[in-house]
């Protein structure tokens, strides 16, 4: 177990190191990205940019330039080319809002998709199921900036059901946040919940066709008890893979859910930064957004060996 | 990858069998026949494009009529009035001009926008696709076959490439290249060019196709065919490409499918946040950024591109499933092109 986790570590320092090099390459070796050049502005004497070089360290080697923003990012002192905000401040204050985000919609998608696969998978070829199917894979097929637009027309400027944006904080007003977060989260688990329930029931389907159900009828076992014990119990398993996956590669931040409606997480920042060729902060929250997805990788992992005895951590699997 | 075991006895000839029982099985699917008929509506009424700016609406898809009248039910009507709200839906009043109306301040046609503009959605959505899985099949199957290092170098680089953020990668790249252009030896694409769309959309998918068709050929190469090919001498570009490639020809066109209905949806949100295709081009994806700004005076110019590309996104969708039902009902592609991982390491665990 010890042996994993170290070996698990290094592979994610390492992939982690692998894509803060690539980052800074895309936006060191570009033309057009000269940060001193824009920073100065269009009509700045040359003395203006190499006065900004200097200070901000652009005339330096860079390896160099490279290893002084991994200092400063591990160390809070970065600060973005633009608006001279601190990184890591400011990548803090949009947590909350991504976070909130990210978790209400997984948990509204993973009930929905569930509920929606499982009723598909009992009722396989029903009237049910195929309407099921048909709002599923509508789901999984659709563009999230029309979702968010419709809704948007609909709920808070025609009918101003919902308010048209912005985040509180739950501990400011636990009901004006759901009420700021709900056709967010809905937007987001939309996608979701399509592709969820297209999963499950097609893992349901395909255990039932399994020797070990087929035993568990034989035995005697009810229907009821053979789909809930058997059938469910395995066909779960891909979906705490998937889940997992997914959920860490949400939270570095839902860049469009999370503009259209103004909540001002991570994603919103991480485009505004981006809009402006802001280094820093893109190298920031790229990191940020990476370390999550390798994180839950490596959780996925762990969860495993719980749910399935027949893994063991540190052996190969092959 | 297991077709049919009645394959064999359906085939006729050699190469006819388990191709021909897909078809058949495929020619039954009317779900999937019925989307399939909606996507070729859908790319023939884009490919009638400049015939219906030529002969019908008299205009094309970047002029402006910002201060002109037309006429139209024997009135004479302005294509944007001093508020600056576009001119609404005429159908046939005006002769085909402004079937849709016209699409904000600029008073261009809706329709020969909406037309064109889905040419783009479309390029895109194939072409990137086009470029995932020939990177994908091609790097799946040098790591899967060879192993060793060759193993080792492509798949830490594409668990590098998996463990980006796909939007924020996607956005990275296009807004870089959006700047400065594309120039790698031979390769020159200029700053506007829809190609740095495509290929930017094409390589940030190639992990989720590389990784899951390394896994496949890492199963086949153990299986005794490949032996008998390498027993008999075979190269290994032979065996690579002889052997293996048909054995996951069947996983690689669904893939394909999967493909271009991620990519059209990633388009439509570069489009969207403007790092994708450059004004005055439009896409899909464009014209829903574009709309936005009347959503609630003139919604209809944010819903029917976004309605466009869901249809064809559902349409692209609906036919892969059906693909894959005739092909190989047991195959997880869908997993495995959401996930980056094989279905059995999805099913069985991410091995350490």
């Amino acid at each position: 177990m010890a042996r994993f986790v170290v070996r698990r570590l290094i592979g994610m320092v390492a992939v982690l190191f692998a894509v803060s090099v690539i980052v800074f390459l895309i936006f060191n070796v570009i033309p057009g990205s000269d940060p001193a050049q824009r920073m100065a502005g269009k009509a700045a004497s040359p003395q203006l940019e190499a006065r900004i070089e200097r200070e901000w360290g652009f005339d330096d080697p860079l390896p160099q330039q490279y290893v002084t923003m991994m200092e400063k990012i591990f160390s809070g002192e970065l600060v973005s080319y633009f608006g001279e905000e601190n990184v890591d401040e400011r990548i803090a204050e949009g947590i909350p809002a991504t976070f909130s985000l990210c978790f209400g919609a997984a948990a509204i998608w993973l009930f929905f998709g569930l509920l929606f696969g499982y009723l598909s998978a009992r009722k396989a070829g029903g009237p049910l199921d195929r309407t099921l199917t048909i709002f599923a894979v509508a789901g999984l097929s659709m563009p999230v900036p029309f979702l968010a637009a419709v809704f948007l027309n609909y709920f808070t400027y025609k009918t101003e059901i919902f308010p048209s944006g912005g985040y509180v904080e739950f501990a400011t007003d636990p009901v004006e946040w759901v009420d700021h977060l709900i056709i967010p989260w809905v937007t987001l688990a939309i996608l979701y919940v399509g592709f969820y329930s297209r999963v499950l029931r097609s893992n349901m389907l395909d255990a039932m066709d399994e020797d070990y159900v087929r035993t568990a009828r034989a035995k005697g076992l009810g229907e009821r008890r053979v789909i809930r014990r058997h059938v469910l119990r395995n066909s779960l398993v891909p979906i705490v893979t998937l889940f997992g996956l997914d959920v860490g590669a949400l939270l570095g931040g839902a860049i469009v859910v999370e503009g259209l409606f103004n909540l001002n997480g991570v994603g919103q920042y991480a485009y505004e930064s981006l809009k402006n060729l802001d280094l820093p902060p893109i190298m920031a929250i790229t990191l940020f957004g990476a370390f999550f997805i390798v994180l839950f990788n490596a959780l996925v992992d762990v969860a495993y060996a719980y749910l399935d005895p027949r893994v063991k951590l540190g052996e190969t699997a092959r | 990858m297991a077709l049919d075991p009645n394959a064999k006895a359906a085939a006729s000839g050699p190469a006819s069998g388990p191709w021909r029982v897909a078809w058949r099985r495929l020619r039954r699917n009317r779900v999937a026949l019925g989307f399939l008929g909606l996507l070729v509506l859908i790319v023939a009424f884009c490919l009638a494009a400049p015939l219906w700016a030529a002969h019908v609406a008299r205009t094309g898809p970047n002029e402006t009529h910002t201060l002109e009248k037309i006429q139209a039910g024997g009135e004479e009507r302005e294509v944007v009035n001093r508020e600056g709200k576009p001119i609404g839906p005429q159908w046939l009043e005006a002769g085909g001009r402004f079937f849709l109306g016209a699409d904000g301040r600029l008073g261009r046609d809706e329709m020969v926008r909406l037309m064109y503009g889905g040419r783009t959605s479309l390029l895109i959505g194939f072409a990137a696709a086009a470029i995932t899985t020939l990177l994908g099949a091609i790097l799946g199957l040098l790591a899967g076959y060879y192993g060793g290092w060759s193993d080792t170098l492509i798949s830490r680089a594409m668990d590098v490439v998996w463990a980006f953020p796909v939007a924020l990668l996607a956005i990275a790249l296009g807004l870089a290249l959006a700047v400065g252009g594309l120039n790698i030896g031979p390769l020159h694409l200029s700053s506007g060019s829809i190609w740095i769309t495509i290929l930017v959309i094409g390589v940030v998918y190639v992990p989720y196709m590389a990784r899951p068709i390394r896994g496949e050929a890492l199963a086949l190469r153990e299986k005794e065919f490949v032996e008998a090919a390498e027993a008999q001498g075979a190269s290994s570009p032979r065996v690579m490409f002889g052997e293996l490639l048909p054995n996951l020809a069947s996983t690689i066109i669904v893939f394909f499918a999967l493909s271009v209905a991620n990519a059209m949806l990633l388009e439509a949100l570069l489009s969207f946040l403007g790092v994708g295709v450059q004004p005055p081009n439009g896409s899909w994806g464009t014209m829903l950024n574009g709309g936005l700004d009347l959503l609630t005076s003139a919604p209809m110019l944010t819903y029917l591109p976004g309605a466009m590309i869901l249809l064809t996104v559902l349409a692209v969708n609906v036919f892969a499933d059906g693909l894959r039902d005739a092909l190989d009902p047991k195959s997880k592609a869908r997993i495995e092109a959401h996930s980056g991982f094989t279905a059995a390491e999805v099913t069985e665990g991410i091995a350490p």
